[in-house]
């Protein structure tokens, strides 16, 4: 029993110490998969969400990064965010809804926060009207971070209109390269990559 | 795993002397153990096994104009996506010339389809234009796109505009109201 005993703990051992937790996110993204075997970076990415109805969802990976991104954005919509508020924000690996409700729900108790349905970060067909605010979260968070590379992650079932959406935000900014992130498959049987 | 130490005592011989009791210096490790293989459950199912990948998706600028020379619909295949994961292709003609418009399911139907046409025109010729309309999905688009990562296309492109010649052509031949 001492050698298995032994075993479970090395086992143990290996999985806390390779163990990457995820943080809660807003919406559950079932992606579609693809043959292309680039892995997604972990640092400096920015996530664009995009669930089965179309709504946008934004998240940095970096803590200190999403507080400087609140406080850029804050500053040019003439919203102030106290200092508990930013820290409940940097909890937040993402979020979808308009930034002037974004106030009033960091100051709901997290079980609340959990209820509350999130109606997406608005935007539109053009990517320049002053209503779309995932042009100025996008363009704040390269303020905080020039390296920031964009990922956009979108459900199977989100319809092309909404994509479109999303893909003109980015055009209007300059932003032509970006990554789309998928699940893995096999690529066909005789296929290579050259 | 459960055993009930009951050695190690000193217990009475008969006659003997009385020897003091020598207390067992087992420890029964089975809630430790029980822990340990919940842990472990717990930290294998919580573990993200597969790191999902990503395909890069470059866009053209839409400030710089480039002049560029048209290209022949004879080495064209234009492919509108449709509702229920229907894919409808038009090859060799343009919209407003009367082509024949055939529907495929995306998948390897879909793939058929490509790998046939390109082996109809030269090689470096050969151009995808992948349109989808409004009914489509996210995922109809990032199939066709790894379509083109296996069928080794290099030359296609994601236009999201119909022109009224193809809207008429779709409503004609594939009864979609885009």
């Amino acid at each position: 029993m001492t050698a298995m005993t032994d075993v479970a703990f090395l086992l143990l051992t290996f999985f806390i110490l390779t163990a990457q937790f995820r943080a809660q996110d807003a919406a559950t993204i079932e992606t579609p998969s693809s043959i292309s075997g680039i892995k997604v970076p972990d640092k400096n990415i920015m996530t664009i969400g995009l669930d089965r109805e179309g709504k946008v969802y934004f998240g940095i990976d970096n803590q200190q990064e999403r507080i400087e991104t609140l406080e850029n954005i804050g500053a040019a919509k003439g919203i102030t965010f106290t200092p508990k508020e930013k820290k409940e924000f940097a909890l937040m690996s993402n979020f979808g809804m308009p930034i002037a409700q974004l106030k009033s729900y960091l100051n709901l108790p997290k079980e609340q926060q959990a209820k509350i349905k999130q109606p997406g970060i608005p935007t539109d067909s053009t990517g320049a009207a002053p209503t779309n605010e995932l042009k100025e979260w996008v363009y704040n968070s390269r303020k905080a971070n020039n390296d920031l590379r964009i990922a956009l992650k979108g459900d199977n079932l989100a319809k092309f209109p909404a994509f479109k959406d999303v893909l003109a935000t980015l055009q209007a900014q300059n932003i032509n390269k970006f990554n789309l992130i998928t699940g893995t498959e096999a690529p066909p049987a005789g296929w290579t990559n050259d | 795993m459960a055993e009930i130490n009951t050695g190690g005592g000193g217990g009475k011989h008969d006659g003997g002397k009385v020897r003091s009791k020598k207390a067992s210096t087992r420890v029964d490790m089975t809630p430790m153990v029980d822990l340990g293989f919940l842990l472990i459950t717990f930290f294998i199912l919580a573990t993200t096994l597969s790191k999902p990948s990503s395909m890069t998706l470059n866009v053209p600028d839409k400030t710089e104009k480039v002049e560029t020379e048209p290209i022949k619909a004879s080495n064209v295949m234009t492919i509108f996506l449709g509702k229920d994961n229907k894919a409808h292709y038009i090859f060799g003609k343009a919209a407003n010339e009367d082509p024949k418009l055939e529907t495929v399911s995306i998948g390897y139907d879909m793939r058929k389809a490509i790998q046939e046409s390109s082996r109809k025109v030269p090689a470096d010729k050969f151009v995808v234009v992948i349109k989808p309309t409004k009914e489509s999905t996210y995922r109809n688009m990032v199939d066709l796109l790894d379509e083109m990562a296996i069928t080794k296309t290099k030359r296609y492109a994601l236009v999201d505009q119909l022109t009224p010649d193809e809207k008429k052509l779709l409503k004609d031949k594939a009864n979609l109201d885009v």
